[in-house]
């Protein structure tokens, strides 16, 4: 058990097996800070960027060490930097432009942005941010990271031949931004491409992305892939190929329904598995969350399995969001325990798939 | 002498001040949907929207007017998810979109609601003519949802039609009916189905009396769905240049169509906006390459425009609208 995961282990950690529980990324915003913005927002308010970018840190620090209180083995700063996982990154990139909310579903929208020249790299986009975040957390922190696939298809393309294009492109400036990131210190990067489950025809376009982006990113710099609500069935095994460690998968909204798919086939990469629905503002028991941590262990063994929520957890409550973390957490726990004491047959790993 | 007809599929994208007044009222969550029995308050919202998108299409000019659809969280299942013998489970992705809808599982026998009637009833308050309906088509409603009830497939289209005929019938007098197709190319019916597909839109555009149009989009056709597509007793079939013009102008080349034609123009999904005159060369080559002399040319966004940007799909309303005038003009 070598490589880019054991790091992530706590010096403390009770048990001599190993579930890395973590999360996908965002976090309800604190009232406050919604607060803060819609004052840095006011023209009229005495309120200016050193107050914004107070309210920014003050905002990160508390969700970390809220992450922290949770049991969380890694932690981010619930992206409360981020005022959404496209827009964020738009805003930061030269040739985009944006014209105003669509709706993602029900009340939920973002300001999807138009590319309406050639994508350049201008400010940084996520340096500071880990900073920031890696001084105020005493455990590993992952960084979430949109990829060059979403973040060409989940705007309006005027300009470019083709979305190809355009990711590649974009693909580069990723790559760029990662080579930063660990230039600082980060070892854990997510790369968020949930649009790949939109158009999962496109598998191979993502190949090609991922193939610029980890281009020169050191060996024990854990990269993972964050894909959900599609068909798993279309980008599976392919995604096998993908030069990253770690698939992170949205699967108790669908209540394992897909779960199949990845038996198929054995599953080569680590595990990190949704085990509690982002999408139902009830904290789930730790026995519920139990059963659906032992869900993933009869896809791959204990030491390549991650426990995470389906999703970011930022439309939640934030009393329910935490909740859910912290039974995560405890259920993770509780499950190596009883992997420690022999209680848990493991029907995946090696042994499965020795034929 | 050709007639063009500026129109939309419908399903627009809430004034800006409607998403935030909404999404206060009703939540971010998969329960706070619409399920057709909201309060006072929301009620109230949608109608000062409704108001606000029937006159953006009065001031655009458009020939055919919609109720713009705004309480359809769920898209074109809508019409499902707020039945009676319907659960509304996990959400799900709408087609090869970013966009999501709520599981429709059908548990009983369905029965119409008269809910998009009521929409329906609510914009003819405020519409002198010109008043189209919206409703999925059978096939893919069908498609969309998830029966636990009927037992197979066959039988279950048959009881999805019935539901909107019997939706439709509740309908006050409109011009036009139309009514969305994309799982016809999106997954398209095999052997059989693609029949029973065409027998299932003519139940329900025989329930209405006004032109109904059969609109597809996301692709062309596949010519043998589109051949029983044309046995179906609709006074046109919507097609969409923007995905795929070549295929499409093969098969009106190969089958015919019917005497009227519609046809997406204009790009639902892409913010780059279409001058009238690019309108207008996308309807002449159209009827070049099939030598049509068709009695009406509805000219049409080639998908529902919630997708866009509201002033980017205000634009394109407005575009829609002048190709149709240019014509008008030049005739």
């Amino acid at each position: 058990m070598t490589g880019p995961r054991e790091q992530f282990r706590p010096e403390d950690h009770p048990n001599d097996h190993f579930l890395l529980t973590t999360v996908v990324g965002s976090y309800p915003k604190p009232k406050w800070h919604d607060r803060a913005r819609e004052l840095f927002e006011d023209e009229d308010a005495d309120f200016g960027s050193d107050e914004w970018e107070e309210a920014k840190d003050d905002a990160a620090r508390l969700i970390t060490e809220e992450h922290e209180r949770s049991g969380l083995d890694v932690v981010v700063d619930g992206e409360m930097r981020r005022n959404e996982m496209v827009e964020y990154f738009a805003e930061r990139i030269d040739g985009y432009e944006f014209n105003g909310r669509v709706k993602v579903w029900g009340h939920n929208y973002y300001d999807k942005p138009s590319v309406t020249d050639e994508v350049e790299y201008d400010e940084e986009w996520l340096v500071s941010e880990y900073e920031f975040t890696s001084s105020v957390a005493s455990r590993p922190v992952k960084v979430p990271i949109t990829g060059p696939y979403t973040l060409a298809n989940w705007a309006f393309n005027e300009v470019y031949e083709d979305e190809e294009a355009l990711a590649y492109d974009l693909a580069d400036l990723v790559n760029e931004e990662i080579e930063a990131l660990v230039e600082a210190g980060a070892r854990y990067i997510q790369i968020d491409e949930p649009a790949l489950a939109t158009t999962p025809d496109d598998h191979a376009i993502v190949g090609e992305c991922l193939e610029r982006i980890a281009d020169e990113v050191p060996d024990d710099v854990r990269l993972g892939l964050h894909v959900c609500y599609g068909d798993y069935s279309r980008i599976y095994p392919e995604i096998l190929d993908y030069p990253v460690h770690e698939f992170d998968l949205e699967l108790a909204n669908g209540d394992y329904e897909q779960l199949d798919v990845f038996k198929e086939h054995e599953f080569t990469k680590d595990f990190a598995m949704g085990v509690t629905d982002v999408h139902v503002a009830e904290v789930e028991s730790v026995e519920e969350i139990k059963a659906n941590i032992k869900k993933g262990l009869e896809v791959v063994p204990p030491e390549r399995l991650t426990v995470s929520p389906d999703c970011g957890v930022k439309l939640l409550p934030r009393d329910v969001a935490y909740g859910k973390m912290e039974n995560m957490v405890q259920a993770a726990r509780e499950v190596e325990e009883e992997l420690d004491a022999g209680e848990i047959d493991v029907v995946a790993g090696p042994e499965a798939s020795a034929d | 002498m050709t007639q063009v007809v500026s129109t939309t599929p419908g399903l627009f994208p809430l004034p800006d001040w409607a998403k935030d007044e909404l999404s206060d009222l009703k939540g971010h969550q998969k329960t706070d949907l619409i399920s057709g029995d909201e309060s006072a308050e929301i009620t109230d919202a949608y109608d000062r929207a409704r108001r606000e998108v029937l006159d953006v299409q009065a001031d655009a000019g458009l020939d055919r007017v919609v109720e713009g659809q705004l309480r359809w969280d769920d898209m074109i299942a809508h019409p499902l998810a707020v039945a009676d013998s319907v659960d509304t489970r996990g959400i799900v992705r709408y087609y090869d979109n970013n966009n999501f809808y709520r599981e429709p599982v059908v548990t009983g026998d369905l029965e119409a609601t008269g809910d998009v009637a009521a929409e329906l009833d609510a914009a003819a308050e405020h519409v002198d003519s010109g008043l189209q309906a919206v409703l999925p088509g059978p096939y893919s409603l069908a498609d969309l949802a998830t029966d636990e009830h009927y037992g197979d497939e066959a039988a279950f289209l048959d009881a999805i039609a019935a539901f909107l005929a019997d939706e439709a019938g509740q309908f006050p007098d409109v011009e036009t009916l139309f009514l969305l197709e994309p799982s016809l190319v999106e997954n398209a019916p095999g052997d059989g189905a693609d029949e029973r597909a065409s027998e299932a839109i003519d139940q329900v555009a025989n329930a209405v009396d006004a032109d109904v149009v059969a609109h597809t989009y996301w692709g062309a056709i596949e010519e043998k769905v589109y051949a029983h597509l044309m046995d179906a007793d609709v006074d046109a079939i919507g097609f969409d240049l923007i995905a795929d013009h070549e295929q499409t102008v093969y098969n009106v080349q190969e089958y015919g169509t019917k005497d009227s034609v519609a046809l997406g123009l204009v790009d639902g999904q892409n913010t780059l906006v279409e001058t009238p005159e690019t309108i207008r060369e996308r309807i002449d080559w159209f009827a070049d390459q099939t030598a049509g002399d068709y009695d009406t040319v509805y000219a049409t966004a080639n998908t529902e425009t919630f997708y866009l940007p509201v002033n980017k799909f205000e634009a394109k309303l407005s575009a829609l609208a002048d190709a149709a005038e240019l014509e008008e003009v030049q005739a």
